[in-house]
């Protein structure tokens, strides 16, 4: 565990990605199986154990600490696996442990504190870690393994042992193992990648075997290193990794000739993959998959029996009412449910719009350039004949001028009723090849404009995780008529799109501007005359019953800020309801 | 006497009324006890100060010969009258000629700490517990999940690192006065002897450390030195410069960054450090908890930092405790740490 908690600790301070691939190759070819094999399954998300939910972790803290310094702690900190980690008392000792009767105020802290002394701390540091007799820590497999076999009741128990028993950097990465959620920065490409260098391999020889390789992946290791066979994928629909497409700016059209490029309705739904091939069985699988490859068929069991013809599609998942696409807010009712109710897959039709075929039959496509793929997908959608699958249209253009215009109102450009789930355009080359990742060039978003208006900065919170000494965190209001004349009414919250420049300016701002601190909030001068007015812009508006002002906006972040603007003239909640009315309209028309 | 009779917090700092005097006043002030060099605690423009030999000289380096009125040297352990109060100074342990002061007023004792440290520091003498009634603690690192550890483990890191890339040049950011030359003296007792480059910003307090009998070895400006001489080299400089474009003169640069801070991973990444130092000039949560204790005293005045945790732990040990709202301390180090909210710690 510690060598592995030793690479999690470099890996999240090493910002170079030739330097993390070099860490982790380093450490697969140090560490032998099956520790390696589990830490990349661990760095992919591969691991099968249920994991510990936070609310654990915080239990396990409470029962070790005061739950005040806890609280304080883990704002300050903002992750919740180091604050843990970092905060984690050892053991009570022996000596102490006759304690089973409740003493007054037993804060576990005491302990520490006191017995550190003042003078002389280095020379009897004896309640450190030091000299203990504690068990050695456990090795990766072990944990692994126990945590796949371990019953839900157990779990406490063993955490806390293993937490006694690894120091600070050990304590964070068992937790980050046992939460599922790393987070260091590396990709599940990446540590394939890493693992490919092992044997001089390309890392898309090993998505491509991916799917049908497991934890520990002893066979994997073995053929990289000279050992063994390739291993062969035998799940008969296997995820394909995706292919993403770069946001384009005005500056990039300059170079692009619209000739080269198709372009599609880019639809505000869930990317996904749907796979369907034959076992050796001769029998049809069909598995949906999330742009990340998790398996989600479970979610949508109304789309399996559409997808009778072995290929894969890529295309997004809406809802589709009386032949309408629904709004986003529609099909986010269906998500995250932990039962798919009869009730509920009548109440919201699940429908799959095509982009792309990477698959047909046995036939793998990936290669061919998109139009001929595009056309492939037209043969095979109109061969499956099904009313849950359609294609997604094209849209016809022969200049950029004429696909802003296509762009700015899709109603007219074809997409008639649907323009609302529209998100904007996408753009593909005609020879691009369907590439994992984000590849330079081959596909580009062009989403539609935003919704935009200057609200006021009103109050202001630390970030957390990497901003955590930065406040961050920006609520934001609009002015509205007041018992005693107009004031400011917060509207949404915003902690992104700005630069990391435009950070330390507010920053600075909200430090020379609080007028109160709540907490880990500052209250932020707002008054006509005086405060920072925020170029808010978002996707959508909704009503909100939580919010005072009755508004909830979508995907809110921060686009400009406007320290020319005196905050009277930021904008008035009333804009806000008429674009709130709009958007009803719309959507009842 | 109430405590708050004798000390209390005013807009230009700590106020002593019966005394006279402001203990490390923000503002200009006719007499002003201070208790370390730090640029938030000692300011120019007093009528009068009392502090040490030390203190004093720091704050002429950093501000030249007319940065107060007059001046007082005290040393460790003398007592002096001011006004209605008695004032005494005891090492802090915090940096060369840090001082705590106790002021007593009729059977009242209170203990302004200022900074300190309770662990080891080769280039200052170590903290000096003072039993008294009221002790007013800072909390730059008053949260339990600040626990530093031993600073020499983290100069091995260093070394280890350095032998990892020779090729490399290694940019350990550090606070210009006293931490510093704290790590310049735990490479030494680590048994590195090659010369250690200094920014120029360091370079005269460090000459003053070494004017004080504390041996750095060899130490030589990084101004003028040719980039490929720096592989395999350790420079010492201000935090601010180690992501400055100051940093392209050196080969390929490791950046380290010694600080306390460095416990949490957020406050390292986003400063680009790549090599954490886990490295203090103030007490640790185990060290603030162990010192309040210690002390005897019944009533806690926090200051700087985090105040709500360590007021809240005092009081959960029975303790009176109260954060002192002053403002001006930690939070607005201006002159090395611009647009953050570090202090020097």
């Amino acid at each position: 565990m510690n060598r592995f908690a030793e690479l999690l600790d470099r890996l999240a301070y090493e910002p170079g990605r030739n330097n993390k691939l070099r860490l982790l190759a380093g450490y697969f070819r140090e560490v032998g199986d099956p520790d390696r094999g589990y830490a990349l399954a661990a760095l992919t998300g591969a691991l099968s154990f249920k994991h510990a939910k936070p609310a654990l972790i915080r239990d396990l803290i409470a029962s070790r600490t005061d739950e005040v310094l806890f609280g304080l702690s883990y704002d300050y900190v903002g992750d919740l696996s180091e604050t843990v980690a970092l905060m984690w008392p050892k053991a009570p000792t022996i000596s102490q442990s006759f304690q089973s009767h409740p003493s007054p105020q037993p804060s576990p802290l005491v302990g520490e504190g006191q017995g550190g002394g003042y003078s002389g701390r280095d020379a009897d540091e004896s309640p450190h870690a030091r000299h203990h007799n504690n068990p050695p820590p456990p090795t990766l497999t072990e944990v692994v393994t126990t945590l796949r076999t371990l019953g839900k009741t157990e779990l406490p128990k063993q955490l806390e042992r293993w937490l006694d028993e690894l120091d600070e950097t050990g304590r964070w990465a068992l937790l980050k193992l046992v939460t599922g959620a790393l987070r260091i920065g590396i990709s599940a490409r990446l540590a394939k990648t890493a693992a490919a260098a092992l044997g001089d391999k390309d890392p898309h020889e090993v998505e491509l075997i991916w799917p049908g390789l497991s934890p520990p992946y002893l066979d994997l290791f073995a053929w990289l290193e000279g050992r063994g066979d390739k291993p062969v994928n035998r799940d008969p629909a296997p995820f394909r990794p995706v292919m993403l497409a770069h946001a384009i700016e005005d500056s990039d059209f300059a170079a692009l000739d619209p000739a080269d490029y198709i372009a599609e309705w880019k639809w505000d739904g869930i990317r996904v993959q749907a796979v369907a091939g034959r076992d050796e069985l001769g029998r049809i699988t069909a598995r949906l998959y999330s742009r990340t490859g998790e398996d989600i068929t479970g979610s949508f069991p109304d789309l399996v029996p559409s997808l009778r013809l072995p290929g894969a599609i890529d295309g997004e998942l809406l809802i589709l009412r009386e032949g309408r696409v629904q709004s986003f807010n529609v099909l986010q009712q269906r998500l995250n449910r932990k039962v798919v109710s009869p009730k509920l897959i009548k109440a919201f039709p699940i429908h799959l719009r095509a982009y792309d075929l990477l698959g047909d039959d046995e036939n793998d496509l990936r290669e061919l350039p998109f139009a001929e793929r595009r056309e492939r997908l037209e043969t095979f959608i109109g061969k499956l004949g099904d009313p849950r699958i359609d294609l997604s249209p094209t849209v016809s253009f022969a200049s950029w001028a004429a696909l802003t215009a296509a762009r700015a109102d899709p109603a007219s450009a074809g997409a008639g009723e649907d323009a609302d789930a529209v998100e904007g355009v996408m753009l593909k080359r005609r020879d691009a090849p369907y590439l994992p990742g984000r590849p330079k060039g081959q596909w580009w978003k062009w989403k539609r404009d935003p919704h935009i208006i200057d609200a006021v900065l009103m109050y202001a919170q630390r970030g957390h995780g990497k901003r955590s000494s930065y406040y961050s965190d920006y609520t934001f209001g609009v002015w509205t008529a007041g018992a005693g004349g107009d004031e400011l009414v917060p509207v949404g919250k915003a902690y992104f799109g700005f630069t990391d420049e435009e950070l330390l300016q507010i920053d600075r701002f909200v430090r020379r501007n609080t007028t109160e601190k709540f907490g880990p909030v500052r209250h932020v001068v707002h008054e006509p005359e005086q405060g920072l007015v925020l170029e808010v812009a978002f996707e959508g508006l909704q009503r909100s019953p939580r919010h005072k002002s009755g508004v909830a906006m979508r995907f809110p972040r921060i686009s400009r800020l406007r320290w020319d603007k005196p905050p009277r003239e930021a904008d008035r909640l009333e804009t806000l309801e008429r674009m709130l009315k709009a958007e009803t309209v719309e959507v009842e028309a | 006497m109430r405590p708050q009779d004798i000390l209390l917090p005013a807009a230009a700092g700590l106020c002593c009324k019966p005394g006279g005097f402001h203990i490390d006043p923000v503002r200009p002030v006719e007499r002003a006890v201070i208790t370390h060099g730090h640029s938030d605690h000692a300011r120019a423009g007093h009528g009068a100060v009392l502090a040490t030999q030390e203190t004093l000289d720091m704050m002429r380096l950093r501000y030249g010969e007319n940065f107060a009125g007059s001046t007082q040297a005290i040393r460790y352990g003398e007592e002096i009258r001011l006004g209605e109060t008695c004032v005494k100074f005891h090492p802090a342990g915090h940096v060369l000629g840090s001082a705590q002061i106790a002021v007593t007023c009729k059977d009242t004792c209170i203990v302004a700490s200022g900074d300190y440290k309770d662990a080891p520091d080769p280039t200052c003498t170590p903290f000096e517990l003072v039993p008294c009634d009221v002790f007013i603690t800072e909390a730059t690192f008053g949260l339990p999940v600040f626990r530093h550890g031993d600073a020499a483990d983290e100069v091995e890191k260093l070394l280890a690192s350095v032998v990892l890339f020779p090729e490399r040049a290694h940019l350990v950011g550090a606070y210009s006065l006293g931490k510093a030359q704290r790590v310049i003296k735990l490479l030494r007792q680590a048994g590195y002897d090659a010369p250690i480059y200094l920014h120029g910003a360091m370079e005269t307090i460090t000459a003053y450390y070494q004017s004080r009998g504390i041996d750095l070895g060899e130490l030589r400006p990084v101004k003028d030195v040719k980039k490929g001489a720096l592989a395999g080299t350790i420079t010492l400089a201000p935090p601010s410069a180690t992501s400055d474009l100051w940093t392209r003169r050196f080969p390929d640069p490791v950046t380290a960054f010694a600080s306390g801070w460095m416990r949490v991973r957020a406050r390292a990444r986003q400063r680009g450090v790549e090599l954490p130092l886990v490295i203090s000039d103030h007490a640790d949560w185990d060290g603030l908890t162990a010192t309040i204790g210690a002390t005897g005293a019944g009533e806690i005045w926090v200051t700087h930092g985090q105040e709500d945790a360590l007021v809240h732990w005092c009081r959960s040990q029975g303790l009176k405790a109260q954060p002192l709202d002053l403002v001006g301390y930690g939070d607005e180090e201006e002159s090395e740490a611009p647009a953050s909210d570090e202090a020097e710690a």
